[in-house]
């Protein structure tokens, strides 16, 4: 049942990490990196938001970050497609590497083809449901007819929404509940093929049974793409994640595989969080 | 007896209080009523006056020589449909355009400065944008013409078109931006593809309410389009319009010109309303309407 019994490492106890700053678990070195932050401190105006983040994601793997509100996670997952570059007067020092490729000399319209995104609050476009899940592939080309066909019904399929509107695809994505717009804006991510898929609390606004058609989702996808989910809940990061983070105050406190986090975590903060003394 | 003091005095604030609140509450209840009412009044008696004076001829005929009854106001009706196209070419545009720089690029100093100098065109009376055009046009052309009349009633509807416009975009959720530019397009190609879509129907009611609040202009147009009396084609010559005939034939001496400027003030009236009447309907008719 539960997610974290898939877990490709082994149980052994590496909990006795005393130090603050948390690199790389000693216990996850088989898996590539993906993705890595090195010493990244995101600033909004005088306020700095993320102190000195470093840490990587690995590659065809859940990653979690859980925390109080305000803690600095969704910024941080925010700067791993430069999402806030938009944000007036923010300021990002540090590296972020893509498959060792910095991603703040690359085109930043390549940067969030490659890392795709998916927002808390459902943001279907005021199109129909066909065009929705068009329309990254619309703006990366000129795709024909049937490419696009093709390319909707799949992405469709692995969002898990297909079954569901297929026969109204050229309906106002409006229409649908909160769960299937949801999974909406998961099947448009896809459709452009995202090597890394930000979630963004993806369930706040999600009943019990749409949040677990949602959490069986990342448990596909996570074959295709590597995925990091922003959650303020922390079953759900114990359930569909592989490796959690706590942040606390922009600080990343620590971050291993998601057993250790709340099992047997090496911090006292992060051990007062996972067991609700605070937060 | 300790008791009787507070008693008395209650009774005596509960009915000040209550009587306050009659005067107060029929106060509002009127005024209210004077609003409307007048509305109510001036629609009832232009329709009354203007409907029975109208007739065919009124939209296919041209105004009859003085002292001779009958005629119409053709030339009038197609007059102020060539001013409105010039004044839709002229200030969509520029309203619109402007409208999406200040929602999506402008910064905060300069923003403030345009919607500050739009406020103030918007405040600047009708006649001194006749004169504008006048200055510009007229004068150096030498002769009137529908296009400087156009041009007036264009720079009218600038102001409101830019902040009718830019009200719709910013309307449009931030989240919509973000998911387009999540998908890896450009700024400028989610507001092509999913803000101006999504404001669409905003903007267009917007412009087109623009457009019926100048239809019945009349001050811009009297030295620019001025006035004819017999068809004006092409866009380079003096032109009749419906406000400015009922200006010339109300202040007439003649009885049946009198009745022929009740119809033109009804037919504008009417045109006007149906403008309104479309642009909320195109308002409330989106096909996908956020929850």
């Amino acid at each position: 049942m539960q997610p974290s019994a898939a877990k490709p490492t082994t149980e052994t106890p590496m909990s006795e990490l005393s130090t603050p700053a948390p690199n790389p678990p000693s216990a996850v070195p088989q898996h590539t990196s993906k993705l890595s932050a090195a010493n990244l401190n995101f600033f909004y105006g005088g306020f700095q938001a993320l102190h000195g983040i470093s840490m990587s994601i690995y590659a065809n793997r859940v990653t979690a970050f859980i925390g109080p509100s305000g803690c600095g996670k969704s910024t941080f997952l925010r700067t791993l497609n430069r999402m806030n570059e938009s944000v007036r007067h923010a300021r990002v020092e540090g590296d972020i590497l893509l498959d060792g490729e910095n991603i703040h000399t690359m085109d930043v319209n390549q940067v969030r083809r490659r890392v795709g995104m998916v927002f808390q609050r459902s943001n279907p476009f005021p199109k129909s449901i066909f065009e929705n899940v068009a329309y990254g592939l619309r703006i990366n080309g000129s795709p024909s007819r049937s490419e696009l066909r093709d390319a909707v019904e799949q992405s469709l399929r692995r969002a898990a929404l297909w079954n569901e509107v297929k026969d109204k695809l050229n309906q106002s994505a409006y229409g649908l509940s909160g769960g299937q717009q949801q999974r909406l804006c998961i099947a448009r991510a896809l459709a452009v093929n995202p090597e890394v898929l930000l979630l963004d609390e993806p369930c706040s606004a999600l009943d019990p049974i749409a949040t677990t058609k949602i959490e069986d989702l990342i448990f596909q996808l996570k074959e295709s793409c590597t995925i990091v989910i922003v959650t303020h809940n922390m079953q759900q990061a114990a359930r569909v994640a592989d490796y959690t983070g706590f942040f606390l105050l922009g600080k990343l406190i620590e971050f291993d595989v998601t057993s250790v986090i709340f099992k047997t975590p090496a911090r006292q903060e992060t051990e007062d969080y996972v067991t609700g003394r605070f937060g | 007896m300790t008791a009787a003091v507070p008693t008395s005095a209650m009774t005596f604030r509960t009915l000040r209080r209550k009587a306050i609140s009659v005067i107060m509450l029929s106060l509002t209840g009127l005024c209210t009523l004077i609003a409307t009412g007048l509305l109510l009044f001036i629609l009832g008696y232009l329709f009354v006056n203007g409907a029975k004076s109208l007739s065919w001829d009124f939209f296919t005929k041209l105004p009859t020589p003085v002292g001779e009854t009958g005629g119409g106001m053709a030339n009038a009706i197609v007059g102020s449909a060539k001013l409105l196209m010039i004044a839709m070419l002229v200030g969509t545009p520029i309203g619109f355009l402007g409208g999406v720089y200040l929602a999506e690029f402008g910064n905060s100093t300069l923003s403030f400065v345009v919607r500050y100098v739009t406020d103030l065109l918007n405040g600047v009376p009708s006649i001194v944008i006749g004169i504008f055009a006048y200055t510009v046009i007229v004068l150096p052309q030498k002769h009137f013409s529908t296009l400087a009349g156009g041009l007036a009633l264009g720079v009218m509807t600038i102001p409101i078109a830019v902040r009718s416009s830019e009200e719709f975009l910013r309307a449009v959720p931030n989240s919509l931006r973000e998911g387009a530019v999540a998908l890896g397009a450009s700024k400028s190609r989610a507001i092509l593809t999913v803000v101006i879509p999504a404001a669409k129907n905003g903007i267009m009611t917007g412009i087109m309410l623009n457009l019926a609040r100048v239809a019945g202009e009349t001050a811009p147009l009297l030295f620019t389009s001025f006035s004819n009396r017999y068809w004006s084609p092409g866009f380079d010559q003096p032109t009749a319009a419906l406000p400015v005939m009922i200006f010339t034939y109300a202040i007439a001496p003649y009885e049946d010109w009198h009745q022929q400027a009740w119809a033109a003030g009804f037919v504008l009236l009417m045109l006007v309303l149906a403008v309104n009447i479309a642009a909320r309907l195109i308002l409330s008719k989106q096909k996908h309407v956020a929850r």
